[in-house]
């Protein structure tokens, strides 16, 4: 069954595509990606940042410059569900113009995607469906992650290359939440240069990271909006290296995900729960027995 | 329960005034579904093309620029000729009444007037979803009669 939906979206069926990505976000079709050597590949490429600092229009731009020159790219846009309803208002397609653009658009493949009540196993989702679309054709796979928590942070380490964006100064130095992503970053966007505070970011970015790290980030001040520095950016980014430091960092983010889901998705762990709540059960034991048996 | 409903929400043609589609847009997230919303003056082509990356179950309509007896059978011309003849559409906005018929017999399943309490929109998408051959291109003729 989608044996045929695989060879179809081969063949360049969008509506195939987006079926067997469905799929995926159910659990009920596992992509063997054949190149799965985390380390090698450079298809995916995670944006993230704090919201408002200019993620869609940055993302947006890049799709544009890159479907331009004629590859074919993806963004897969990653949106919170509601906790309590676990439904989600994705509205990341509202801010992207290149999609509307006849000349380039069947260039270039959009999913919104809600995180789900089991944020456990989204980052390995995200990871999934961007193997596909790589092995379907599209060249290089944008994620635009929310930015903020430990289940982002994820879904940015599972993508091959990471982009922290940030805006101008808002009185702040590195906070703790950052930090971890910096030191997952491949590059760091100051965005908004149009206005003021961006340019002393940016400086004030480049001196804290040259202090902390040995190999830096590369680093661009852009504005999206008047669109200076964008086209070098989007030319950059394509073919963005890493770092060994940032390589390792993914790793150990990726290798957390993975545990994460194999707990979350243990047939036993409502029991577990219990016998810890009942007292009658260390959290150790619980733990090994989880481990153990999946 | 199983997987939420993806559903688009969509404004189709001239038309500035969404704050109906963002109150159904809410109601149907607070209902546990997934909603794509696409923002105002889309082409129909440009509806259609959300719909299928975005792999959705449902498509509404929402319109009170006076145009939808020109746009939604268009939209439904286009998804059944574009191979997406199982997506189950539903409309609303300024619709009268006379003219409701005719937009059934195109393959819409439900539109929806200003009052219609939002449980009514619900209601359609749980009875919509567990029905055979109700998408636009299905050879159904049932279609939900709305409060409003």
């Amino acid at each position: 069954m989608t044996r045929q939906e695989l060879l179809l979206a081969r063949q360049g069926s969008r509506r195939d595509l987006a079926r067997l990505l469905s799929l995926i976000e159910d659990g009920s079709y596992l992509f063997d990606d054949t190149s799965r050597i985390d380390a090698l590949r450079d298809m995916s490429i995670a944006i993230t940042g704090s919201p408002g600092v200019g993620k869609s229009v940055l993302c947006d731009q890049l799709l544009n410059h890159w479907a331009s020159s004629g590859y074919n790219v993806a963004l897969l846009a990653v949106d919170p569900s509601s906790p309590r309803s676990g439904g989600a208002l994705l509205g990341d397609r509202i801010r992207l113009k290149s999609i509307d653009d006849d000349a380039i658009k069947d260039r270039i493949y959009v999913r919104s995607i809600a995180t789900r009540k089991s944020t456990g196993s989204v980052p390995l989702i995200v990871r999934d469906m961007a193997a596909l679309l790589h092995d379907v054709g599209y060249q290089r796979v944008l994620i635009e992650t929310v930015g903020s928590g430990q289940s982002e942070l994820r879904c940015a380490a599972v993508a091959d290359r990471i982009v922290l964006v940030e805006g101008p100064a808002r009185g702040d130095s590195i906070q703790a939440e950052k930090a971890g992503l910096l030191e997952l970053a491949d590059a760091v966007i100051v965005n908004k240069a149009d206005i003021e505070g961006a340019r002393k970011h940016f400086d004030e970015l480049k001196e804290s990271l040259a202090l902390e790290q040995d190999e830096l980030p590369q680093m661009f001040l852009v504005s999206a909006l008047e669109q200076t520095g964008t086209k070098e950016l989007a030319d950059q980014l394509f073919n963005l290296t890493s770092t060994q430091r940032a390589k390792k960092s993914r790793i150990y983010q990726h290798l957390l995900a993975s545990h994460e889901q194999r707990l979350t998705q243990h047939p036993g762990l409502n029991e577990v729960l219990d016998l810890i709540l009942e007292g009658t059960l260390h959290i150790d034991d619980a733990l090994s027995h989880l481990n153990g048996s999946s | 329960m199983g997987s939420p409903v993806r559903v688009v929400v969509a404004k189709p043609g001239l038309d500035g005034h969404d704050r109906g589609a963002k109150v159904v847009a809410r109601a149907l997230r607070d209902a546990g579904h997934e909603v794509i919303y696409t923002g105002l003056r889309r082409t129909a082509q440009q509806i259609i093309d959300t719909v299928r990356d975005e792999d959705a179950a449902f498509l509404g309509l929402s319109s009170l620029s006076g145009a939808h007896n020109h746009l939604f059978p268009r939209i439904c011309q286009l998804l059944v000729e574009q191979n997406m003849g199982d997506v189950i559409v539903f409309g609303g906005g300024i619709i009268p009444q006379d003219d409701r018929e005719e937009l059934f017999s195109h393959g819409i399943r439900a539109i929806f007037g200003p009052g219609t309490p939002t449980s009514d929109i619900l209601q359609f998408i749980d009875e919509a979803r567990t029905r055979p051959e109700v998408g636009v291109g299905g050879s159904s003729d049932w279609f939900w009669t709305s409060s409003a």
